[in-house]
């Protein structure tokens, strides 16, 4: 168990092959005008790892994820990608390299499914751009032949969702980065998507960044979880680590409060 | 795919700019250089004195072009003043009191020397010989009131006044030599004043909906509905000795046409233009075959032909072309078919007004509306800018024009543009902001370049929105090009204006429709395009 105020070293329980953790940030802070939206905050996720990131609204969680796509450019504190600091090549190309995708709404109403699916591709100038929308759409259970040309305004949420998901894993990238994905969808279709999300990820061996304010969420389909409040780390680990925390910390409150100390 | 959306949707735009544009462009009509270009205000007696110069000069071999009917003192005064137009018919006391503010002097001929000694040193422009008649005010009530009231006297009015609804003409109320001379001189203030234009004065004081008005001494009108003129007891109103009143570039370089007007000099007196405004006014007869009719009875061209064959030349504002449709004599239909041709050009020059001020507009526009979408802090105040351009009446900002760019299409484009970037910009600037702000945020997540999401993303998310704008200036723009007439544009405002004038009904709703139907027409097919532009996936099911 490791909780404290400040920065936080939570050990690598992966073993990683090299010697660097895959996605890592370091004291980062973050100030939007007044607020503070991280304060000296650190991860460190391993290669092929799945770490969440929880905590309550305004917690700085969504703003540390977007630092890793430099969606977000942290007033202090350095972020890595692989050992290199994000900041040294280009956004652009960074972000095609990094899967990514948001609660909901996130396709592009005037284009097909398919077009949606091989955006990343495209933009990454690949000549099997098209084969691997269709080969993306087909992991993700949405089979191009049926789903191909429709519009995503014909899609439900989940299958919406789905094509998300396929966008992002479409280049076949190291990391996706995943913000609140299933927030938006019904119980029973979040339990489906969470599942063939699990084994998706385990197949392709991704390295995920999942941010959730669903504590249970982030124990099933994560190795680690990262609790963050008001910008700052409050504690990191396994779901057991976490179960062990001081009585009466922020922690164990959250924990109660979701049903899963 | 890096442009495919792009380019879709830019060429609408520009097809739809170009095919409004019509053949004859940015250039005005028969913009022959060495033709002396005539003008006149838009009434009735200004038209007639201006037809009758162009007539003359044609039968002196002189070359004209007419444009009639050009607005308000300030504005026909304006064009003349920026070499816009070459001469028009003028009143002495009006240059004096409205156009140099100063006080006249009670006696014509001290009146005539001290304007033409004025406007020479300040302006460079002449005052021809005076033409022979006076056209001053005629402040007048009906009779049955006259009676009751004992009125007889502009001193006696303003102690009714307060009890009266007066009808003035805008140049009128705001002119020194008008309401707010005759407030200082008699303490003359009615209870309330409309501003009715000439045309309807008449009608509306017969009526009764006002008690007062603001007549012109030779007007057929007064005589027609029995109407008493007040008597100007403390000589307020100046002598209005009405003259051409020429540029000195015309003196200089045209002087066989200085001499030909000269001609003129002392023949006409105030029966004689009262029964030519008669005929025009109350027997809703042509301008040019009365200006034909009466410079032959003057003795000054050859002929007596009485159909008026042999009025030259008809004029673009007076539109006519020899044939003498009474006002209501002639049904609607009919008089449209005969002049399906002139309406059918009128048409045209009105879709090159409206196209190219459109055109440029979309051109102008949409780029500042993404400019701004990019500078958020301040595009509210920039929109809220162009906005204001949105209230200056049609009127003063086609006004403001004459001095920048003169008379013609050019200035008319240019107004009608300004009419026309505040939808667009507005629609523009919320369209491309408001594009589905989760989709722009996700591609961007994903690696699209900010020009990739302006092209692929938020334009083609925007086209409707931004067509929805480009629609609404289109269809303000067909109205308010019709006001283009007052600045020598052309257009269906010409019928319009100069039946206003004329007293022609038939006329204005020979213009008047067809700019109706313009619109509707416009709106439909915008409409059509703005369906078009909208991506298959955004459409309502």
């Amino acid at each position: 168990m490791t909780e404290t105020h400040s920065y936080v070293e939570p050990p690598s329980r992966q073993s990683t092959s090299s010697g660097s953790p895959h996605l890592e940030a370091r004291r980062v802070t973050k100030r939007f005008g007044a607020t503070t939206a991280l304060l000296e905050a650190g991860i460190q996720v391993a290669r092929g790892e799945r770490v969440a990131l929880v905590g309550e609204s305004g917690s700085g969680k969504t703003t540390l994820l977007r630092c890793f796509n430099r969606m977000v450019t942290p007033d202090a504190g350095t972020v890595l990608l692989d050992g290199q600091p994000v900041v040294r090549g280009d956004a652009v190309e960074l972000r095609r390299s990094v899967g990514y995708v948001q609660q909901e709404g996130g396709l592009l109403p005037h284009w097909t499914v398919l077009r949606n699916a091989c955006l990343v591709p495209r933009l990454r100038g690949m000549d099997d751009a098209r084969n691997r929308g269709l080969e993306a759409l087909d992991l993700v259970g949405l089979p191009a032949e049926e789903f191909g040309e429709r519009w995503p305004r014909e899609l439900s949420g989940g299958q919406r969702q789905r094509v998300a998901l396929a966008r992002a894993l479409a280049a076949r990238p190291e990391v996706v980065l995943l913000d609140e994905p299933f927030g938006a969808l019904d119980a029973l279709t979040r339990h489906e998507l969470q599942s063939s999300f699990v084994e998706l990820a385990e197949t392709l061996g991704v390295t995920v960044l999942l941010v959730t304010h669903d504590l249970e969420e982030a124990f099933r389909l994560t190795h680690r979880t990262v609790v963050l409040q008001a910008g700052r780390v409050e504690a990191a680990g396994t779901p057991n680590e976490l179960r062990s925390c001081e009585l009466e910390s922020y922690t164990y409150r959250l924990l109660r409060k979701a049903g899963v100390a | 795919m890096r442009q495919a959306v792009l380019q879709p949707t830019l060429l609408t735009m520009a097809v739809l700019a170009i095919s409004f544009l019509g053949p004859s462009g940015l250039q005005a009509q028969g913009a022959d250089r060495d033709a002396v270009r005539i003008g006149s205000k838009n009434f009735g007696e200004s038209y007639l004195l201006a037809e009758m110069f162009a007539q003359l000069l044609e039968a002196r071999g002189v070359t004209v072009e007419r444009r009639l009917g050009l607005g308000a003192t300030e504005i026909v005064f304006q064009a003349l003043r920026t070499g816009a137009i070459d001469v028009y018919p003028e009143y002495t006391g009006t240059g004096l009191l409205a156009i140099l503010g100063t006080d006249p002097p009670a006696d014509a001929g001290a009146a005539y020397r001290q304007v033409s000694a004025a406007f020479r040193a300040r302006y460079d422009l002449r005052w021809l010989p005076p033409l022979g008649f006076e056209n001053t005010y005629a402040i007048a009530v009906r009779p049955a009131m006259a009676d009751s009231l004992a009125l007889t006297t502009l001193s006696g009015l303003a102690e009714v006044a307060a009890e009266l609804t007066a009808g003035f003409t805008p140049d009128f109320i705001g002119r020194a030599d008008g309401l707010p001379g005759l407030r200082s001189a008699y303490g003359i203030d009615p209870g309330e004043v409309r501003s009715l234009l000439q045309a309807v004065k008449y009608e509306a004081l017969v009526a009764g909906d006002v008690d007062v008005i603001d007549g012109y001494a030779t007007d057929g009108r007064i005589a027609r509905y029995d109407l008493r003129v007040l008597e100007d007891d403390r000589g307020f109103f100046p002598p209005y000795d009405a003259a051409p009143l020429a540029t000195g570039e015309l003196v200089r370089t045209h002087p066989e046409a200085v001499a030909a007007l000269s001609e003129m000099a002392g023949l006409l007196d105030e029966a004689f233009v009262r029964g030519l405004n008669a005929r025009v006014e109350v027997e809703g007869a042509e301008v040019s075959v009365v200006a034909g009719d009466a410079l032959r009875e003057l003795g000054l061209v050859e002929g007596t032909d009485p159909d008026g064959a042999g009025g030259a030349s008809s004029g673009e504002g007076s539109g006519g072309d020899g044939l003498a449709p009474g006002g209501g004599a002639e049904g609607l239909p009919a008089y449209l078919w005969t002049r399906r041709s002139e309406l059918g050009s009128m048409t045209l020059r009105h879709l090159v007004l409206v196209g190219w001020s459109l055109g440029l507009g979309i051109l102008l526009a949409v780029p500042l509306g993404l400019l701004l979408e990019r500078r958020r802090q301040v595009a509210e105040g920039v929109i809220r800018g162009v906005g204001l351009l949105q209230t200056i009446p049609s009127i003063a900002l086609l006004a403001f024009m004459i001095p920048l760019l003169g008379i013609g299409v050019v200035p008319a484009v240019v107004a009608l543009l300004l009419y026309s970037l505040f939808p667009i910009v507005r629609n523009t600037y919320t369209g491309v902001r408001d594009a589905d702000p989760e989709a722009v945020a996700a591609a961007r997540a994903l690696g699209m370049t900010e020009l990739q999401l302006l092209g692929q993303v938020r334009l083609p998310l925007a086209a409707p929105v931004i067509m929805a704008g480009i629609r609404t200036a289109a269809v303000i723009n067909v109205g308010t090009a019709t006001l283009a007439a007052f600045i020598g544009a052309g257009g269906l405002g010409d019928p319009i204006v100069a039946g206003l004038a004329l007293s022609n009904t038939t006329q204005v709703l020979s213009g008047a429709l067809p700019a109706a139907a313009l619109a509707l027409l416009v709106d439909a097919g915008l409409a059509g395009v703005e369906r078009a532009v909208t991506p298959r996936g955004v459409q309502e099911v």
